[in-house]
């Protein structure tokens, strides 16, 4: 079992109170995933300043980061890096000051952060209530295919600004690992969510759109799935066939939000006009900036 | 005092439940449910529970006397194992509303999503929307009304429960099959919509149940699962 939230606010009004309200949300879901608790937030300037690019990494311990000359900031166990360089360029920075480092997040306009514990007092870490932004989203985890540790977190941020989180799990994933790795693909963990989040990123990478790419993950994937998937402009949802694993969608003129249940989206303000529904089986659900 | 109030922002489900588990009066309002999970769960006696909001999983369930009414949407396994009484809802129920029900009557006025009466043993529902796929799979008993439509899969493997449908029906479980409405599934169809307060034209529903093909495993029907 795991937990799933995510808030896309269309009323600019609300970015600054983002972090507070996905707080909420996530708050809303700690019974279905105690051990770990992972969150993305799309447009927090406070640590992505506009016009640089940002990557978030889980670094050794006692790394010095004082060389990458970057604006620095730590959150529990996920360090933000950002520079007003290139993208590539700040990756491939990173990358070489820090061989061994995890990097779980890279784009110009996300940051992601990964922790072990209780997904209360990991969102303290990040100072999540204090995030601004447009759009957002986190996950509890309950794990059931591999280890509790940060680099098992979800969300999945495989590809520019793009984040995917999973409830559930998928039955083929190895074969299209292999089917991917023959493409030139290669992989951070041995986590099945991760093949999803890469043959979502590669479908992208292609021009497809967040909806197309979904669509072809239902006809290639087998298993048990509740997905939200984001992009640089992008929000969709999609569960598989048989609907295994819940999710709820509720949407005002001020937001589109989806939770695993709606005790996690009864904090939002303009929840009791807000048109709720469950996404049907096996249909994708987008929405865009 | 004939009625008492909780307020589930300031207080607790299990409070709540210890004392519709033993109640000192016979009406009960609930506010501020916010999703919250096991509502009114449990409940062994003839008490009325009105719940103001939405509720999460499990609400009524086990519910053997009890009358609970929903004002809002409930989440997987509204009044799952019901054994007598009456649960309504007058919004949407998710997944396995009135799963394994043994009796008692669920009126979901909304819509319910996939496994509607999964596994129902003996409990009337009667939906004023539609229902999700794989609804009334594998039904034992009972009686299920569908005003709207019915998704895909409807009354697989289905026992000797009675379906109901108004509306369009998808493709058909394994083993149900559409049947003859006489006169006395006219009646009992008007009885039920009665007591769940629709009203509707006996005359547009169809009927289904079991073809009874699959009550045995036989090897030669080995391709009809």
């Amino acid at each position: 079992m795991c937990g799933i939230v995510g808030l896309h606010l269309r009323d600019p009004e609300l970015y600054p109170q983002l972090g507070r309200l996905l707080e909420s949300m996530l708050c809303g879901v700690v019974e279905r995933g105690p051990d770990s608790a992972g969150v993305a937030v799309y447009g927090d300037h406070r640590r992505v300043p506009e016009g640089h690019a940002a990557v978030s990494v889980l670094l050794p311990p006692d790394a010095d980061t004082t060389d990458l000359d970057a604006l620095v900031t730590t959150a529990g166990d996920t360090t933000i890096v950002a520079a007003p360089v290139p993208l590539e360029t700040l990756v491939a920075r990173v990358r070489e000051s820090f061989p061994t480092a995890v990097v779980v997040g890279t784009g110009h306009d996300l940051t992601v952060y990964k922790g072990v514990g209780h997904p209360r007092e990991l969102a303290a870490t990040y100072d999540l209530v204090n995030a601004q932004g447009w759009q957002g989203l986190a996950h509890t985890r309950m794990a059931t295919e591999s280890a509790v540790i940060p680099e098992g977190c979800h969300p999945f941020s495989v590809g520019p600004d793009q984040c995917l989180v999973h409830n559930g799990s998928f039955s083929n994933h190895a074969s299209i690992r292999r089917e991917l790795a023959r493409e030139g693909v290669t992989f951070d963990s041995e986590n099945d969510s991760e093949v999803g989040a890469r043959f979502v990123a590669s479908r992208l990478a292609q021009g497809e759109d967040l909806e197309k790419a979904l669509l072809a993950l239902r006809e290639t994937f087998d298993g048990f799935y509740t997905l939200l998937v984001t992009s640089a402009d992008g929000f969709a949802v999609v569960r598989d066939p048989i609907a295994c694993k819940p999710a709820v969608i509720a949407e005002t003129d001020a937001w589109v939000a989806m939770a695993s249940e709606f005790r996690a989206l009864a904090p939002l303000p303009g929840i009791e006009h807000a048109r709720l529904y469950e996404p049907e089986p096996g249909r994708v659900y987008a929405w865009s900036r | 005092m004939e009625s008492m109030t909780f307020d589930l922002s300031t207080t607790t489900v299990r409070a709540l439940n210890a004392e519709l588990h033993d109640p000192s009066v016979k009406s009960y309002e609930v506010l501020h449910p916010e999703g919250a999970h096991a509502v009114a769960a449990g409940i062994d006696s003839g008490v009325a529970v009105d719940v103001h909001g939405h509720v999460g999983y499990y609400c009524a369930g086990m519910n053997d006397g009890g009358s609970v009414t929903v004002h809002g949407n409930a989440a997987t396994g509204l009044a799952e194992n019901m054994m007598s009484g009456t649960v309504r809802i007058t919004g949407d129920a998710s997944q396995s509303a009135g799963a394994t029900a043994h009796g008692g009557l669920l009126v979901i006025e909304g819509s319910a999503s996939m496994r509607c009466g999964i596994s129902m043993k003996g409990v009337d529902i009667v939906v004023g929307g539609s229902v999700g796929p794989m609804s009334a799979f594998m039904a034992q008993a009972g009686r299920l009304v569908i005003c709207g439509d019915a998704g895909d899969g409807l009354g697989d493997s289905i026992y000797e429960a009675r379906l109901y449908v108004r509306g369009r029906v998808g493709e058909l479980g394994a083993d149900c099959v559409e049947k003859e409405m006489r006169d006395e599934h006219r009646a009992e169809l008007a009885e039920l919509l009665a007591a769940a307060g629709l009203e509707h034209d006996v005359t547009e529903f169809r009927r289904y149940g079991s073809a009874r093909r699959l009550y045995h495993f036989t090897s030669e029907h080995s391709g009809s699962y």
